[in-house]
């Protein structure tokens, strides 16, 4: 018993240097072949620190490597920060404003080039040198970020990011302390790249990586193919695991239509966009075992102009939220299997989530029905009757049917509703600037990581809120100073004390879906179908499937 | 006295009684626009339709359940088999007044809608002839006859408005003013208006009327009747009116009917882009958009609006043809007396 006890231990020690006995055995057997993807169109640029896409972060996992990384884990546990390039996760000092990493060593780009500290300082140089979408967020209480963003070519980071190449440390100094800077760190913006990387965007020409895989082509217009990196050699299993198939061919143009058609006929493993509706039933029933749902933390909701008529008013932002029947939303969305009703912001399984719904026929903590006779009242109340209201939706199939239902309910209630479906390249930022005075609007919010400030103070911060611009994040315009210094507080608590701090969250929660400064609509699920040989599917609720844990061999 | 008797003189018919007798012998244009008017008829019952049938097409109706042969059926089917995600919307029940072409991704009756799109689309489309001829005209006429630096300015004009492809033009012009719409001074068109891709239909055909019929009055502008009126000190405005205009008028009533198919056709597809009417309004390009995520299970809502723009195209463009043959004295329609 004593000798298993103390084999189960090595193992487990060696787990993050070596190959867990059951993966070297499956990589073994299952080890080869391609994997073949399919998506509409290419995510954008290559560059990993500026694509801020669902799709781009899936496929950088297996090829891009940052100090930490979320782990490559199923479930739950893929929002656990473990290290990455750094030997162990960061020594903090100075009251939690110094995160001090020591480097692994003997790791190789798959240019060949050896992994150095200066490739860390100047990939954190480089995240301000080509204008990251969230250099000014994420990494700007980096000491001397502030200068790298009023003046981004002559970035240095002075102060900020210290290097000991000696003694193979990075240091960071942050301007006060940031309880999520590690969830900061493992995300691909903050990945690090070859020192002599140029600071401009890379667009469609791959930079090498230091993961178990590497972008050997790309084509915007037909696809990319991702190889083995032959100078990968693992060194931790549950930040960056080998993989299965030799190469992963993701193509692009393929309707859903004819994607889903193509995984039916065993030529495709997977795709990237949602299932086309109109084949759900059908795949439902005859290829139950090619289908994996799981769930996502996002947010499907409707901003609600808090700075414009009709509502600039509390009543009739709340008579929306009593009006509208989050189960049609949910049945136009595919159904409960795809999708649940929702009335608050942080989305269920999500760090200081606490059940929580008013706007409901018996308020209390889910949403049962709506409650149309108090929706039509506070309408009344409010005074705002017979105002009119226009709602902006994406030109998509899913959110043209909600703008559609959506203005249904507001005529039902005493508005005079349109809806204008736009672009979807250009709706979410058009949604955003005050400029184009959007009364009412239908989007989603993905988390960037699983923090509770990722959708409360992100989403309805004062800060977040920019006047005439593209990138006013905080859609409703809303801002309570009472809320914002609550969640202040609570980011300065989760220094200290976690726990404390998403118990604050969850009140910060309860008391902006109060407000209704936007609806709620529902959280949706991810349905992902796969070939009949894809076979190890496992899910990470950080960055979805995990591409290259599944084989086809 | 004299033998020989004098004839008397034959009673001819004016030049629209024999282009109307030529056209009522020409039984494809006849079938055509018989088609169309009924196309037309059937697009203008569409309030009667849904009042009869107590739908109403524009309202979200995913919960509504009907009665087929005494069983409630709900409109929305859940999938039950396996997983049971999605919900399928009713197929046709081919029952005039209850879901007669079934229903669409929001449980609204296709057959109402079809009618009320018809609707949309016979308006926008013949309002934008109107407005097309209309301007087409005035810049020929007043290109062709004043010539000079008017006729540079607005031929430029013209050729600048040419030179744009057409639905690149059409669907800029939409994308600037679908949410904010236009205001022009005093005139206000609001963003749901349906006035809206009336203009932009409008404005893009333009050079395809101003430019033949400003070929046509360069013509005309020095023919001997237009020559002796401008000797005789009749102002300009009055010539256009009274003696070019009516010369040109056979090219613009055969251009009624081919640029109301042309219109029907961009406004389709602005629509199906969602740049033209705007939701919950329907119009043929609308449907066909709806139905574009329901082709594997519910074909018809896609196919039906499809089918019926092709029809109404087809008899404008057939009916066009004849009219043109009718009006042109050169045709070789043969009729029996003349």
């Amino acid at each position: 018993m004593k000798k298993l006890l103390l084999a189960a231990s090595a193992a487990a020690l060696l787990a993050g240097t070596w190959l867990a006995p059951a993966q070297a055995e499956y990589l073994k057997e299952h080890r080869g072949g391609t994997i073949r993807l399919l998506a509409r169109s290419a995510a954008g640029t290559l560059d990993p620190h500026i694509n801020y896409t669902d799709q781009g972060w899936q496929m950088y996992q297996p090829i891009y490597d940052g100090l930490v990384a979320f782990r490559k884990a199923e479930g739950m546990d893929g929002f656990t920060i473990v290290p990455d390039l750094a030997e162990a996760l960061p020594q903090v000092s100075n009251d939690g404003k110094t995160f001090t990493f020591k480097l692994r060593k003997g790791i190789k780009f798959s240019s060949g080039q050896d992994l150095g500290v200066k490739d860390v300082v100047a990939s954190f140089q480089r995240i301000f040198k080509v204008s990251g979408p969230t250099s000014g967020t994420f990494y700007a209480g980096i000491v001397g970020a502030d200068k790298c963003l009023a003046d981004t070519k002559s970035c240095t980071l002075e102060g900020g990011v210290v290097t000991d190449e000696a003694a193979g440390t990075i240091t960071i100094n942050i301007t006060k302390p940031d309880a999520e800077l590690l969830y900061k760190l493992a995300l691909p913006h903050a990945v690090v790249l070859p020192a002599d990387t140029p600071a401009e965007d890379m667009g469609s020409k791959p930079i090498p990586s230091t993961g178990a895989y590497m972008i050997s082509a790309f084509d915007p217009n037909k696809g990319m193919t991702v190889s083995r990196n032959p100078n990968f050699k693992q060194w931790s299993e549950e930040a960056q695991p080998d993989g299965y198939p030799d190469v992963v061919q993701y193509d692009f143009g393929l309707s859903e239509e004819a994607a889903v058609t193509a995984i039916q006929n065993g030529e495709a493993d997977w795709m990237f966009d949602a299932l086309p509706s109109d084949r759900l039933g059908e795949l439902g029933s005859k290829s139950m075992d090619q289908l994996h749902i799981s769930p996502l933390s996002a947010w499907w909701y409707a901003p609600l102009n808090n700075r414009l008529a009709p509502f600039d008013n509390e009543k009739a932002r709340q008579a929306v939220a009593y009006a509208i029947d989050r189960n049609t939303l949910v049945k136009l969305f595919g159904g409960k299997v795809l999708a649940s009703p929702v009335c608050q912001v942080l989305p269920p399984d999500f760090p200081g989530h606490e059940d929580y719904c008013p706007f409901t026929k018996d308020p209390g903590a889910k949403w049962s029905a709506p409650d149309l006779d108090k929706a039509k009242q506070l309408v009344e109340d409010s005074g705002t009757k017979g105002q009119k209201v226009t709602i902006i939706v994406e030109d998509t199939a899913i959110s043209r049917s909600i703008g559609v239902y959506l203005q249904t309910v507001l005529t039902s209630i005493g508005y005079v509703a349109d809806v204008k479906p736009i672009s979807s390249n250009i709706q979410f930022t058009y949604i955003q600037n005050t400029n184009n005075k959007v009364q009412m609007s239908v989007t989603q919010w993905y988390k960037d990581y699983p923090a509770a400030s990722d959708f409360l103070n992100i989403l309805f911060s004062c800060a977040s809120f920019r006047e005439g611009s593209d990138a006013s994040i905080n859609i409703a315009g809303f801002c309570d100073k009472e809320i914002d210094a609550k969640m202040q507080k609570a980011l300065d608590l989760g220094v200290t004390d976690q726990a404390a701090a998403d118990k604050l969250w969850a009140e910060v929660d309860r008391q902006v879906t109060d407000k209704a400064p936007a609806v709620g609509l529902f959280t949706p699920k991810r349905l992902d179908f796969v070939s009949k040989r894809l076979g190890n599917f496992k899910f990470n609720r950080q960055f979805n499937w995990m591409i290259t844990q599944s084989w086809v061999q | 006295m004299s033998n020989v008797a004098v004839a008397a003189p034959r009673k001819t018919r004016g030049p629209w009684a024999v282009a109307f007798a030529k056209l009522a012998r020409d039984r494809a244009a006849m079938a055509s626009l018989a088609v169309f008017l009924l196309i037309v008829l059937a697009c203008l019952s569409a309030p009667l339709y849904a009042k009869w049938a107590g739908v109403d097409p524009f309202a979200s109706t995913l919960d509504a359940v009907i009665q087929i042969d005494g069983a409630d059926v709900p409109v929305m089917e859940q999938s039950t088999e396996g997983l049971g995600l999605g919900y399928t919307p009713l197929g046709p029940t081919w029952r005039l007044g209850n879901y007669f072409l079934g229903a669409d991704s929001q449980g609204r009756d296709v057959m109402a809608r079809m009618l009320y799109g018809g609707l949309s689309s016979l308006l926008i489309s013949g309002a934008a002839t109107i407005f097309t001829l209309i301007l087409g005209t005035a810049a020929g006429l007043i290109a062709g006859y004043f010539g000079g630096i008017t006729d540079t300015v607005l031929s430029r004009f013209l050729d600048v408005l040419w030179a744009f492809p057409i639905y690149l033009l059409a669907i800029s012009l939409s994308i600037v003013t679908i949410a904010h719409g236009i205001t022009i001074g005093p005139i206000e068109i609001e963003s749901g208006s349906l006035w809206l891709p009336v203009i932009i239909i409008g404005i893009v055909y333009v050079p395809y009327v101003a430019r033949p019929i400003r070929g046509q009055v360069l013509s005309l502008r020095n023919s001997e009747f237009v020559l002796a009126a401008i000797n005789l000190g009749v102002p300009g405005p009055r010539i256009l009116w009274r003696d070019i205009l009516p010369n040109v008028t056979t090219t613009l009533i055969v251009f009624v009917p081919l640029m109301m198919a042309l219109n029907m056709l961009t406004e389709s597809a602005l629509s199906f882009l969602s740049i033209g009417v705007q939701p919950p309004a329907a119009s043929w390009g609308t449907i066909i958009q709806d139905g574009q995520a329901l082709l594997y299970t519910r074909p018809l809502v896609a196919l039906v609006p499809g089918l019926a723009i092709a029809v109404s195209v087809m008899a404008l463009n057939v009916f066009g043809d004849g009219l043109r043959d009718a009006l042109d004295p050169r045709s070789k329609v043969r009729l029996g007396r003349d």
